[in-house]
């Protein structure tokens, strides 16, 4: 039932309590438990709302930055990391496997703003290498969503 | 001047409109309507079957198949239904690829009828049973399910039904409209009635994919039933493919040798590119049914309780993606019901009395809809039943 009920939150988390016991078949009570269960172990960590700011008038711009790091003893890439996602214009960041190690998704409000996060803050912290800064131009789809094209129902009653 | 009345043909005058499209028409006039009304899949047809479909194109695969489709989709269909439905045909003799289901239904009515023949349509069901019987000069027969039945066929109306003139009983299991399948059991009573006639059976299994409480069973399956049944099913619902206008009869050689005639020559064979896309559908599609299925019995459930709380008696649909709820208990008929909730609180949902007698009181509500579309009919239908 747990993975049923991730995966129809993941989806829309604005289900209620009432409408994913419906759809799982189960009673509105065990859903509230297995939520607070979920939350409280860490595996649900939050929610949020999936928004096309392209279509408002905020100026954002977002990078996706590689960059390469010399391990630490004993820490290996963890005490960069950690300088690095404590940035709150950091939004992701996960080790990769391949050409670098870090990727890095930063976002600020224009270019040069990103440009001076970059030289300033992210290329000056030890054990940084080096970094390539790729700026986003457009989204066609993220996290499962489609940017572009609102779905219209075309569907006629037919059969 | 040419009199149209003098040359088109009278059987054809006299077919009525689908009720459906009548409806369809209407709420067309309309903005802002929440409608429940479609009868096809919301999902798009999964992104590997239209690119199997796509590289047919790219690779100039534009060419007629065999009458009969191509003969890997055939092979495909036979591994298919043995494995899903236990049942199984000669990919060589015992199948036709055709245009929908609905092409299927067509030629093993025209193949089986002369004139006066009776076939028994179980109503309420899909609209088109009745009239293209008639098109092909025999007498439908009709065969009234009833809500306290659970919509499923009673053996002694079977009987009852039977004359003999009977050529063929439809078998429109899992129904639309009214969401009841038959099982097992339930279609074993109905085989016991036909094991020792002439009777031929046609099922139309089209939404076979769709049950919720157990696994669909074909009567084909069923001991004897194989030599008197006739399979009609296509790609539509299970695999979200309507627009590629894809399905497919199985039935004994000597049956389909026959029905391929009036393929051959009524429609050549079916089109290439969406039989290239149907071969990736079989062999890489089970997972896409899965995952559809999961959802529709997500909304099934999501509506049937939806319904009942706002105090609509339906009876718990087990297949296709329908609910058939009882709306004749406001002092109205089902049509006016539908009529004025569409145009008072802007919600569509389809009459049942479009779907043939035993469906007057009755309205067909699609759940082919996101959970949210559903919430905000719902309302509608809620706001509505509050003032009566």
């Amino acid at each position: 039932m747990k993975t049923q009920l991730l995966k129809l939150l993941e989806h829309n988390a604005t289900l209620t309590p009432e409408q994913l016991a419906v759809a799982l078949d189960v009673d509105a009570d065990s859903v509230r438990a297995a939520i607070a269960e979920l939350e409280q172990s860490g595996t649900i960590l939050g929610y949020k709302t999936i928004i096309d700011w392209e279509k408002t008038d905020r100026e954002a711009v977002s990078a996706m930055i590689d960059v390469k790091l010399t391990p630490q003893r004993d820490r290996g890439f963890d005490r960069v990391a950690e300088r690095i996602y404590n940035y709150p214009e950091v939004k992701s960041v996960y080790l990769m496997s391949g050409g670098y190690d870090l990727s890095v998704l930063i976002e600020g409000k224009t270019m040069k703003e990103v440009a001076f996060f970059v030289s300033q803050k992210l290329a000056t912290i030890d054990g940084v290498i080096s970094t390539a800064t790729h700026f986003v131009l457009h989204k066609y789809k993220d996290t499962g969503v489609l940017y572009d094209a609102p779905e219209i129902d075309e569907r006629g009653t037919f059969s | 001047m040419i009199d149209y009345s003098k040359v088109l043909s009278g059987t054809v005058v006299d077919t009525p409109k689908s009720g459906i499209r009548k409806f369809f028409d209407l709420m067309n006039t309309m903005q802002d309507v929440v409608g429940l009304t479609v009868g096809e899949p919301d999902f798009q047809t999964p992104w590997h079957i239209r690119e199997a479909g796509i590289e047919s194109l790219e690779r100039g695969k534009t060419y007629y198949t065999a009458n009969a489709g191509l003969s890997a989709l055939r092979e495909e269909i036979n591994t298919y239904l043995t494995r899903k439905f236990n049942i199984s045909y000669d990919p060589a003799k015992e199948i036709i690829v055709t245009v929908g289901g609905s092409e299927a239904i067509d030629i093993a009515f025209r193949a089986v009828i002369e004139a006066g023949d009776e076939v028994i349509v179980p109503t309420p069901s899909f609209v088109c049973y009745a009239p293209l019987v008639r098109m092909a000069g025999g007498v439908p027969v009709i065969l009234e399910t009833k809500f306290e039945d659970r919509f499923k066929i009673d053996p002694e109306a079977l009987k009852a039904a039977i004359t003999p003139r009977t050529k063929m009983l439809v078998l429109p299991y899992p129904n639309n409209p009214t969401g009841a399948i038959m099982t097992r059991e339930e279609l074993s009573e109905i085989a016991k009635i036909l094991e020792n006639t002439n009777i031929l059976v046609l099922s139309d299994e089209i939404y076979a994919e769709m049950t919720y409480t157990g696994t669909h069973c074909s009567i084909a399956s069923l001991e004897g039933m194989w030599e008197r049944t006739i399979v009609a099913s296509g790609f539509s619902k299970a695999y979200a493919m309507t627009g590629w206008r894809l399905g497919y009869l199985c039935a004994p050689a000597p049956l389909c040798e026959q029905m391929l005639k009036i393929h051959q020559y009524g429609i050549m064979s079916s089109p290439t590119t969406s039989q290239f896309a149907a071969i990736e559908a079989l062999k890489n599609g089970d997972t896409d049914i899965q995952m559809m299925v999961e959802e529709y019995n997500r909304r099934r459930r999501y509506i049937y309780n939806g319904l009942r709380s706002i105090g609509i008696e339906a009876f718990e649909p087990e297949g296709a993606f329908y609910i058939f709820p009882k709306i004749g208990v406001y002092g109205m008929s089902g049509e006016e019901f539908c009529n004025r909730l569409l145009y008072e609180y802007k919600c569509a949902i389809v009459p049942g009395n479009a779907f043939g007698q035993g469906g007057d009181g009755f309205a067909r509500i699609s759940y082919a809809y996101s959970i949210k579309h559903i919430t905000q009919a719902l309302e509608r239908i809620e706001a509505f039943v509050k003032t009566l």
